[in-house]
C-alpha cells in the first residue's frame, strides 16, 4: 500500500487517467449530444449530460428520405468486406508464391512491389479516376472495392509471414503426396490465420474509413457510403449538431464494434508495420 | 547390409523428392501470382506512369483532342500568373504550413505518450486500447466531432474556455491562425494512438540490460533517454518520420470538415485542390502536373529528413 503511494506512482497514475479523460471526454460529447433534443443542442446553455434524452435526432435522421443513412450503412458494409475479402485473396495467394514458389524474376518482381510502397499515393489519384472513368466505373461499388486493394502493403506483410514458416512442415506435406494449391490451403493458410485476419481488419477499416476517395467518386445519393454521406450531412445540415453527432454515431458504432472484437489483431497489425519498415 | 541399402534408397528418395519439391510448374506460381500482379499493374504501375505522361498533355473538358505540350502545364503553375497556379500555391502552402506543425507533434508527442505506455502499472494495455482508439474512426467521425466540439457559439471547447475565465469567442473553424491550432489538434488527437503504437513495440525490442548498464554507470534519466532509447528506436523513428510526413501532407478530410476550407480558402490542402482540378474540374494535364509536383517535393523533404537523421545517428 505504502508503495502504491508514493509520489511517482501517484503522478504515474494521474498521467495515465488525465490522457484517458482526453482521448474519451470528446467520444462521450459526441454520444451525449446525439441523444439530446434538437433546441437543447443547439442551445448557447450547454449541458454535459442530455437534460431530457431522447431519439429525436436518429428519428428525424432515419427517417429523411434524401438522406438514406441506413442505405450508405449497408453501402459502407459490402464495400469494406468486398474489399477486405479481395485483398486477403489476392495478397495471400500472391505473398505464398513469391515466398515459397520458384519462377523466373522472382526477386525483381518482388523488389518492384517492395518499391510501389514508396510511392506518395496523390500520384494515384487522377489516374485511378482516369481508368476508373474509362472502366465505366464512376459512380459504382467497384470504383471503392478494386483500386485501393492493389496495393503493395498485404504482398509485403504475408510474404515476410510466410517466409518464417518452418519449410520442414511444407515438405513433409509434399512427400504425402499434396500438390502447391493443397499446402497452400491445408497448410499454409490455417498457420497464418493470426496474419490474415489482422490484414483482414485493417482493410476492412480502411475502406470503411477512407474519405477522400468516395467523396469525388460517387455523385448519387444511394450509392454514398458513410463517410461520404456524412460530408453530404453535414453539408445540408450545418449547425444541427444532434443530427451531425447522431450521424456520427451512427458511423462509429460498427467500427466499435469491431475494434472491441479485434483490438489485438489491429494495434499487433499496426506495430509490425513499424518494426518491418 | 541390407539395412545399410534401405536407408540409402530411403535417404536418395527424400533427397530426390525434396528437389522435386522445390520445383513447381510456372504454371502453378502463375496461378497463385495472378489476381494481385493483374490489379498491380492496372492500378499501380500503369498510373505511376499515366501521371507523368498526362502531366505532359493538355488534357481537360472542352478541349479538342490531348496535343502534347511537353513541360508546358508545369511552367504555367511556376510562373503563377494564372488563377489556377496562384490557387494551387496557396493550397501548397497550407499542406506546408499544416504538415509543418504537425509533423514535429506528431513524430514527439507519441513517443512521449509510448514511454509511458512502456511503463509497468496495472492496466496498461486497456490504457494503451484506449488512447488509439480515436484512429479507428476515421476522418469523416472525426472532423464532425472536432466541427462540433470547436463551434465558436456552441461548441464544448469555447463553453469550457468561458467556464475556465479564458477567451471564449475564439472563431476555431473560421479564421487564422486559430483555423491551424483546430486542425492541427484534432490531428494530433485522432492520430497519436498510432504512432504511439508503432514507437511502443520498438521500445519493448530495446535490451533492458542497456539500461540497467547505464544506470550502473550513474546515467540519469535524460541521459538513458539520448544514449539507450533514441539509438535503439533510430531505424523505427525514421520510420515514423517519414510515414508521419507523407500522412500529414495527404491531410484532405480535416480541411474539408472541420474548417471546410475557409477562411476563405485558405485552409484547402494541395490534395484537395488537385481532386477538385483533376476530378470535378476534369483539368487532367493541369491536375497531374500538381500532383507530380507534390508528389516530388515530398520524396525530396521526407529523403531530406531521413538522410539528416542518419548523418545525426553516424556522428554519435
Amino acid at each position: 500500500m505504502a508503495r502504491l503511494l508514493r509520489p511517482r506512482r501517484v503522478a504515474l497514475a494521474l498521467t495515465v487517467l488525465a490522457l484517458t479523460a482526453v482521448f474519451v471526454t470528446p467520444l462521450l460529447l459526441m454520444i451525449s449530444t446525439s441523444f439530446k433534443p434538437t433546441a437543447e443542442a443547439n442551445s448557447l446553455d450547454f449541458t454535459l449530460l442530455p437534460r431530457e434524452p431522447g431519439l429525436d435526432a436518429y428519428r428525424e435522421i432515419l427517417g429523411n428520405e434524401r438522406l438514406p443513412v441506413l442505405r450508405w450503412l449497408g453501402n459502407s458494409f459490402l464495400v469494406a468486406a468486398a474489399h477486405s475479402a479481395l485483398v486477403v485473396t489476392i495478397s495471400t495467394t500472391a505473398a505464398y508464391a513469391l515466398a515459397r514458389l520458384d519462377f523466373p524474376f522472382k526477386r525483381t518482381l518482388f523488389a518492384v512491389v517492395l518499391a510501389t510502397m514508396f510511392v506518395p499515393g496523390v500520384i494515384l489519384l487522377i489516374p485511378h479516376f482516369l481508368i476508373v472513368n474509362g472502366l465505366g466505373w464512376l459512380n459504382s461499388y467497384a470504383s471503392l472495392v478494386v483500386p485501393s486493394a492493389a496495393g503493395a502493403f498485404g504482398v509485403v506483410f504475408l510474404r515476410q509471414l510466410f517466409l518464417g514458416i518452418s519449410p520442414a512442415i511444407e515438405e513433409a506435406a509434399r512427400i504425402d503426396g499434396a500438390n502447391a494449391f493443397q499446402v497452400f490451403l491445408r497448410i499454409m493458410v490455417p498457420l497464418a490465420a493470426p496474419a490474415i485476419a489482422t490484414l483482414s481488419v485493417l482493410s476492412f477499416l480502411s475502406s470503411w474509413n477512407d474519405f477522400l476517395w468516395p467523396v469525388f467518386v460517387l455523385f448519387s445519393t444511394d450509392m454514398l457510403t458513410l463517410p461520404a454521406g456524412l460530408a453530404q450531412l453535414q453539408g445540408e445540415y450545418a449547425t444541427r449538431f444532434d443530427l451531425l453527432t447522431a450521424g456520427a454515431v451512427i458511423a462509429s458504432v460498427p467500427v466499435l464494434i469491431v475494434y472491441i472484437v479485434a483490438q489485438r489483431y489491429i494495434i499487433e497489425g499496426v506495430s509490425q508495420g513499424g518494426v518491418k519498415g | 547390409m541390407a539395412q545399410l541399402s534401405v536407408r540409402d534408397v530411403a535417404t536418395g528418395a527424400d533427397a530426390r523428392t525434396r528437389v522435386a519439391s522445390r520445383r513447381n510448374s510456372p504454371w502453378t506460381a502463375a496461378a497463385f501470382l495472378l489476381p494481385f500482379f493483374v490489379l498491380f499493374v492496372v492500378f499501380v504501375i500503369v498510373p505511376i506512369g499515366s501521371a507523368l505522361w498526362a502531366s505532359l498533355h493538355r488534357w481537360s473538358l472542352g478541349l479538342p483532342g490531348r496535343p502534347w505540350i511537353g513541360w508546358d502545364n508545369y511552367a504555367e503553375l511556376f510562373e503563377g500568373s494564372t488563377v489556377t497556379s496562384v490557387e494551387f500555391w496557396k493550397s501548397m502552402q497550407a499542406t506546408g504550413i499544416f504538415t509543418l506543425y504537425s509533423a514535429p507533434l506528431l513524430v514527439a508527442v507519441p513517443l512521449a505518450l509510448a514511454l509511458l505506455l512502456n511503463r509497468r502499472f496495472p492496466g496498461r494495455i486497456a490504457f494503451r486500447a484506449i488512447y488509439f482508439a480515436p484512429y479507428v474512426f476515421g476522418v469523416a467521425v472525426i472532423g464532425l466531432l472536432w466541427r462540433y466540439l470547436l463551434d465558436r457559439q456552441l461548441g464544448p471547447v469555447n463553453q469550457l474556455l468561458g467556464a475556465l475565465g479564458l477567451p471564449d469567442g475564439i472563431a476555431w473553424t473560421t479564421s487564422l491562425p486559430a483555423g491551424w491550432v483546430a486542425l492541427v489538434g484534432a490531428t494530433i488527437w485522432w492520430t497519436v494512438g498510432f504512432n504511439a503504437v508503432i514507437y511502443l513495440a520498438a521500445l519493448q525490442d530495446v535490451p533492458r540490460e542497456l539500461y540497467e548498464a547505464a544506470t550502473v554507470d550513474g546515467a540519469g534519466a535524460w541521459r538513458r533517454f539520448f544514449t539507450v532509447t533514441l539509438p535503439g528506436i533510430r531505424r523505427v523513428l525514421q520510420f515514423v518520420i517519414a510515414i508521419t510526413i507523407i500522412a500529414c501532407a495527404n491531410m484532405y478530410g480535416q480541411s474539408a470538415l472541420i474548417t471546410q476550407e475557409q477562411p476563405g480558402t485558405a485552409t484547402r490542402t494541395a490534395i484537395g485542390f488537385i481532386a477538385q482540378t483533376g476530378i470535378q474540374g476534369f483539368d487532367i494535364g493541369m491536375s497531374s502536373a500538381m500532383s507530380m509536383i507534390l508528389a516530388v517535393s515530398l520524396i525530396v523533404v521526407s529523403g531530406v529528413v531521413v538522410l539528416a537523421f542518419h548523418r545525426m545517428g553516424e556522428e554519435d
